[in-house]
C-alpha cells in the first residue's frame, strides 16, 4: 500500500488541474463530485497505508528532481507515522469540509474554481507532510501560502479582503526567509536537506552547539510566520475575510499546523538546542495568554474562534518547546476536529443569519438551529478541556509535560485555559442561548443536510477522538504516543529533556477541571442568568477593555513603525534613483541601439558593385585568417 | 634530356600568353576586343591541359568555351551594341582599391596552397591510349547521377533563359 | 644533376591559376559593364578548372577532370543564363551599367 503513496497528492492535483481547466463547462453538482471525490480516494489510500502503518519510515521515491554540482534533491515521500498521522487529519478533515462547501458556496458564481483553488491547498498541503526533504517541505510550505492568498482574497472584488489576503501571504514570506536562511545552513552543515541525511548526522553534534541553534532557530522564525506565533500574527484574524470553509480547513486544521508539523519533524535537532527548545515554549506560551486575552473581548463570531486558534496553536508550541512532541501531534489532531467543527458551526449560524456575524445580534439560535448547536456545544466543550472530550486528554498532557519542564509555564498555561473556557462558552451562549436580538425580518433557519452531515462527523469525532491518548495515569496505555514513539524516540532521549515525574499529574488534571468548570460557570453567570450583552459599537469602554478590544493596538503599532517608513523608502526610490537613473539608462541604451542602426544602414548602399567589393574582401579576410 | 626542360619551357610561354591575353579581357575598352582576347586565353589554357594529358579536357574546353560560349558572348553584344563610346567609367580611387584587392587575394590563396609538395606532376605526356577510357570508366560508373542530373540542369537553364528572353505579347 | 626532377612542378601550376583567378576578380571588381564582369567570371572558372586537372593528374585520379567537366557543363549553363538576365536588364533600363540596379538602397 505504502508504494502507491504517491497517489495520495496525485488526486487533488488532477482535481485542480480539471476544475480550473475546465471552469466554465462544468455544472455545480460535477464540481463537487470531482472536489469531494478527489480526497475520498487520496483519505482512503492514506487510511490504507495508516492501518498497515508498524513504525517504520519508508522512503517512496519518485524521480530525481536537482541534481546540480554538489546539491540533489530527490522528489520523494516519507511515510512514517508523524506523516500518516497528519495525512489522515489533512484528507479527512478535509474531505467532511469539502462536503460542506459543497452547500455552503451553493449560490457563489465562482464555485468551481473554489473548489479548484480547495484541491489545489490539499495537493501542496499534502505535499509538505509526505515531502522526504527540507526543499520538499519548502515546495508544499510557499505553495500553502499561495493557496491561501487565493483563498482568503476569495471574493476580490471587496478591496478590504484583498489588503487582508495580501497581509497573510505577506507575512508567510517574512516567516519564510527565516526557514530559507535556515535550510541554507542546513545544507552547508550536512550537506543535504533529506531528512535522512540530516537526522544520522546529528550524532556528530553535541547540545549547545551553535550552527544547531541557529539553524532551528531560524526554522522558528518560518513556523512563527505560517503558524502565526507573536509576533507574526496578525494576519490570521484579518484571514477570516476569506469563506468560513477556508477558514476551517487552512487556517484551523491544516496550513497552521505545518509549522508544528515541521517542529515535530525536526525534534532531533531542537532537542539538541535547549535554547531553542525554551525560545519556542516561551513564544508559544506568551502567544496562547496573548491572543486568549484578545478573544475574551472581540464580537465577531469568526474572530473569536480566529484568536483562539492563535491561542491553541500557541499551547502546541508550548508542547513541542517542552519535549512532549506526541502530546503536540495529539492536540493537532484534537484541535483539528474541533475547531474545523467550530467554524463550520459558525459558518452554518452565518449561512442560516444569510450574513450576520456579529454575535450582538444572534441569540436563540438553539432552537432553530438545533444540528448547530448540538454539535457546537459539543466542540465548545472539546476546547474547554472537559472531560470527557478529545481537548481535554490532549491539553492536559501538553499541561503535563509543562509542569515537568517548569511550574511556572503550567501556572500561565492553565490560566489560558481558564480563559479560553470563558470566552467560548461566552460565545456560545451569546450566540445559542436567550433571546434573538438581530434583525427581526431575518428567519434563521438551520442548514440543508450537505453541510450539516459533516458537523456531526466531526462532532462525533471530537466526542471519541480523546480515547486514543489516553494517558497512563487514568489507566489507558496512550495509543497515540505509543504510535509516534519510533519517530520521537531518538529526540525525546536526548539528556536535555529528562522527563518530569508522573505522580502529580492526576492532581493538576483535576486542578485543571475544576478551574475550567468555574471559568464556565462564571460565564453562564454573567451572559444568561444576567443576560449581559457586549457593549454595542461606539460605547467608550474601561481602558484595560478597549486596549483588549482593539487587539493592543498592534496592527497600528505595526503599521506606523513598520509599513509607513518602508513606503517612505519605497517613494523616494521610485521618484529618485527609478525615474532618473534606472529609466535614463534604459532610454540611452534604446537611443544607442538606433544610432548604430543607423550608422550600420549606410553599408546597404543598394550598389552591386560595392557588395561585389565587400564579398571580395570577406573572402580574402577569411582566407588570411586560416592561413594564419 | 633537353625534352624535360621542354615542357618547362612550353609552361612558361603558354602562361604567359595566357597571363598576358587575361590582363587584357580586363583593361580593353572595347567589349569585342575582350571578348577576343578571352578565346586566347582559352588556347592557352588549352595548351596547358595538353602538357598535363588531359587531352580530352582541353578539346571541350575549346568547343565549348571558345566555340559555344563566347559566340554567345559575342551575340549578345552585337545585340546590345555595345562599343567603346558606351563603356561607363568607374571612380578612379575604387580602380585603385580593385588592383590592391586582387593583388592581395593573389598573395593568399598562393600562400595557403604553397603547402602542396613540390614534386613533379604524374605522368605527363605519355602517350594517348587510356585517357578518355579511364575518364569514360570514371564518369559513367563513379558519377552517372550527376551525369543525368546535369542534363536536367541545362533542360533548366534553357527554360530560363527562354522565359526572361521572351518578348511580351501585347 | 641527377636529381633533375622530370615535368613540371606543381607549385607553377598553383601560381599560374593563383594569378589567372586574381585577374578575374580584379576584372569583376574593376569594370562596371556587366558583359565584362561575366567573362572575368568565365575566366576564374578556368583558373580553377587548371587547377583541379593538375592535381588529378598529379594524384593519377580521374576524378578530378571529370570534375571539370561538370564545371564546364554548369558555367555553359550559368552563362545562358546569366546572359538572358543581362538582356533584360538592358530592355528595362538601356544600359547594362550594374550601378544603374540600385532600388535595394537602403
Amino acid at each position: 500500500m505504502i508504494q502507491v503513496a504517491y497517489l495520495i497528492p496525485i488526486f487533488p492535483l488532477v482535481g485542480f488541474l480539471i476544475l480550473s481547466l475546465l471552469n466554465k463547462r462544468l455544472s455545480k453538482g460535477v464540481a463537487g463530485i470531482i472536489a469531494c471525490g478527489a480526497l475520498l480516494a487520496s483519505f482512503c489510500i492514506a487510511l490504507g497505508i495508516f492501518m498497515n502503518m508498524d513504525g517504520k519510515a519508508v522512503e517512496v521515491p519518485l524521480m530525481d528532481w536537482i541534481k546540480a554540482a554538489g546539491f540533489t534533491a530527490n522528489f520523494s515521500f516519507l511515510i512514517d507515522p508523524l506523516s500518516s498521522i497528519f495525512l489522515l487529519i489533512i484528507t479527512g478533515v478535509g474531505f467532511l469540509i469539502h462536503v460542506y462547501s459543497v452547500g455552503y458556496m451553493h449560490d457563489d458564481e465562482n464555485h468551481n474554481i473554489f473548489f479548484s483553488y480547495l484541491n489545489l491547498f490539499v495537493f501542496f498541503m499534502l505535499m509538505l507532510v509526505m515531502g522526504s526533504s527540507y526543499i520538499l517541505m519548502f515546495v508544499g510550505w510557499e505553495g500553502v501560502g499561495l493557496c491561501s492568498y487565493l483563498l482568503i482574497g476569495f471574493w476580490f472584488k471587496n478591496k478590504s479582503y484583498n489588503d487582508a489576503a495580501k497581509k497573510a501571504f505577506i507575512m508567510n514570506r517574512i516567516g519564510d526567509l527565516g526557514f530559507l536562511i535556515g535550510m541554507i545552513l542546513i545544507f552547508k552543515t550536512f550537506g543535504s536537506t533529506d531528512y535522512k541525511t540530516v537526522f544520522s548526522a546529528v550524532n556528530g553534534f553535541n547540545s549547545s552547539s551553535g550552527v544547531i541553534t541557529a539553524i532551528t532557530l531560524l526554522l522558528f522564525i518560518g513556523a512563527m510566520g505560517k503558524s502565526a506565533q507573536i509576533p507574526l500574527y496578525t494576519w490570521l484574524p484579518d484571514a477570516m475575510a476569506g469563506p468560513t470553509p477556508v477558514s476551517a480547513l487552512i487556517h484551523a486544521a491544516t496550513m497552521v499546523t505545518a509549522g508544528i508539523y515541521m517542529v515535530a519533524r525536526s525534534g532531533l535537532l531542537y532537542a539538541l538546542s535547549p535554547v531553542s527548545m525554551t525560545v519556542v515554549a516561551i513564544t508559544g506560551l506568551i502567544t496562547a495568554l496573548f491572543a486568549a486575552t484578545i478573544a475574551l473581548t472581540q464580537n465577531d463570531i469568526k474572530k473569536v474562534l480566529a484568536y483562539s486558534t492563535v491561542s491553541q496553536l500557541g499551547y502546541m508550541f508550548l508542547g513541542l518547546g517542552v519535549g512532549a512532541f506526541s502530546a503536540s501531534v495529539f492536540h493537532v489532531m484534537t484541535h483539528a476536529f474541533f475547531k474545523a467543527l467550530l467554524f463550520l458551526g459558525a459558518g452554518s449560524v452565518i449561512h442560516g443569519l444569510s450574513g450576520e456575524q456579529d454575535i450582538r445580534k444572534m441569540g436563540g439560535l438553539k432552537k432553530s438551529m438545533p444540528v448547530t448547536y448540538m454539535t457546537f456545544l459539543l466542540a465548545t466543550l472539546a476546547i474547554a478541556g472537559v472531560p470527557p472530550f478529545s481537548g481535554f486528554f490532549s491539553k492536559d498532557e501538553i499541561l503535563g509535560a509543562a509542569y515537568a519542564a517548569s511550574p511556572v509555564y503550567w501556572v500561565i498555561g492553565v490560566i489560558t485555559a481558564m480563559m479560553t473556557a470563558f470566552y467560548m462558552f461566552r460565545l456560545l451562549f451569546l450566540v445559542f442561548f436567550g433571546e434573538f436580538r438581530g434583525d427581526h425580518s431575518i428567519h434563521a433557519h438551520e442548514s440543508p443536510k450537505v453541510m450539516t452531515v459533516p458537523l456531526m462527523v466531526l462532532a462525533f469525532l471530537s466526542t471519541v477522538g480523546g480515547f486514543l491518548g489516553i494517558p497512563k495515569s487514568l489507566g489507558g496505555n496512550n495509543a497515540i504516543e505509543k504510535f509516534l514513539e519510533p519517530v520521537f524516540q531518538k529526540a525525546q532521549s536526548q539528556p536535555s529533556l529528562a522527563g518530569g515525574s508522573e505522580a502529580p499529574e492526576i492532581v493538576l488534571m483535576v486542578i485543571t477541571v475544576l478551574l475550567a468548570a468555574v471559568s464556565i460557570w462564571y460565564a453562564y453567570k454573567k451572559y444568561v442568568q444576567e443576560k449581559e450583552v457586549p457593549a454595542a459599537e461606539g460605547t467608550k469602554l474601561p481602558a484595560l477593555q478597549n486596549t483588549l478590544y482593539h487587539k493592543y493596538y498592534v496592527d497600528e503599532i505595526y503599521s506606523a513603525v513598520i509599513t509607513k517608513p518602508l513606503d517612505k523608502v519605497s517613494g523616494f526610490l521610485e521618484s529618485i534613483i527609478e525615474s532618473k537613473f534606472i529609466d535614463n539608462i534604459v532610454n540611452k541604451i534604446g537611443t544607442a541601439v538606433e544610432w548604430v542602426g543607423g550608422w550600420l544602414r549606410q553599408l546597404q548602399t543598394g550598389n552591386v558593385d560595392f557588395y561585389i567589393f565587400a564579398m571580395v574582401v570577406g573572402i580574402v579576410l577569411m582566407l588570411f585568417f586560416k592561413m594564419m | 634530356m633537353a625534352q624535360d626542360y621542354l615542357q618547362r619551357y612550353l609552361f612558361l610561354i603558354l602562361g604567359f600568353f595566357g597571363v598576358l591575353s587575361a590582363l587584357m579581357v580586363v583593361f580593353t575598352k572595347n567589349p569585342v576586343h575582350s571578348v577576343l582576347y578571352l578565346v586566347l586565353t582559352f588556347f592557352a589554357i588549352a595548351g596547358e591541359y595538353i602538357l598535363l594529358n588531359a587531352q580530352f579536357i582541353a578539346i571541350v574546353n575549346i568547343i565549348v568555351y571558345a566555340g559555344a560560349i563566347m559566340v554567345l558572348f559575342l551575340f549578345v553584344i552585337m545585340l546590345l551594341n555595345l562599343n567603346k563610346e558606351t563603356e561607363p567609367h568607374k571612380n578612379p580611387y575604387l580602380k585603385f582599391a580593385a588592383v590592391i584587392t586582387g593583388g592581395l587575394l593573389l598573395i593568399v590563396l598562393v600562400g595557403s596552397l604553397k603547402m602542396a609538395d613540390t614534386t613533379a606532376v604524374a605522368t605527363p605526356f605519355q602517350g594517348y591510349k587510356g585517357v578518355i577510357k579511364n575518364l569514360a570508366d570514371v564518369l559513367f560508373t563513379q558519377f552517372l547521377l550527376p551525369f543525368e542530373i546535369s542534363s536536367i540542369l541545362f533542360l533548366a537553364a534553357m527554360v530560363g533563359a527562354v522565359m526572361l528572353g521572351k518578348k511580351d505579347i501585347k | 644533376m641527377q636529381e633533375i626532377v622530370k615535368g613540371i612542378p606543381l607549385n607553377w601550376f598553383i601560381i599560374l591559376s593563383g594569378i589567372l583567378f586574381s585577374i578575374g576578380v580584379m576584372g569583376v571588381l574593376f569594370r562596371r559593364n556587366a558583359i565584362i564582369i561575366f567573362m572575368s567570371i568565365e575566366l576564374m572558372l578556368n583558373a580553377v578548372n587548371l587547377l583541379l586537372v593538375a592535381f588529378s593528374a598529379k594524384w593519377g585520379d580521374a576524378s578530378g577532370q571529370v570534375f571539370v567537366f561538370f564545371t564546364m557543363a554548369v558555367a555553359a549553363a550559368e552563362i545562358a543564363v546569366g546572359l538572358a538576365i543581362l538582356v533584360v536588364m538592358y530592355r528595362n533600363t538601356k544600359s547594362t551599367d550594374i550601378d544603374v540596379l540600385n532600388k535595394l538602397k537602403g
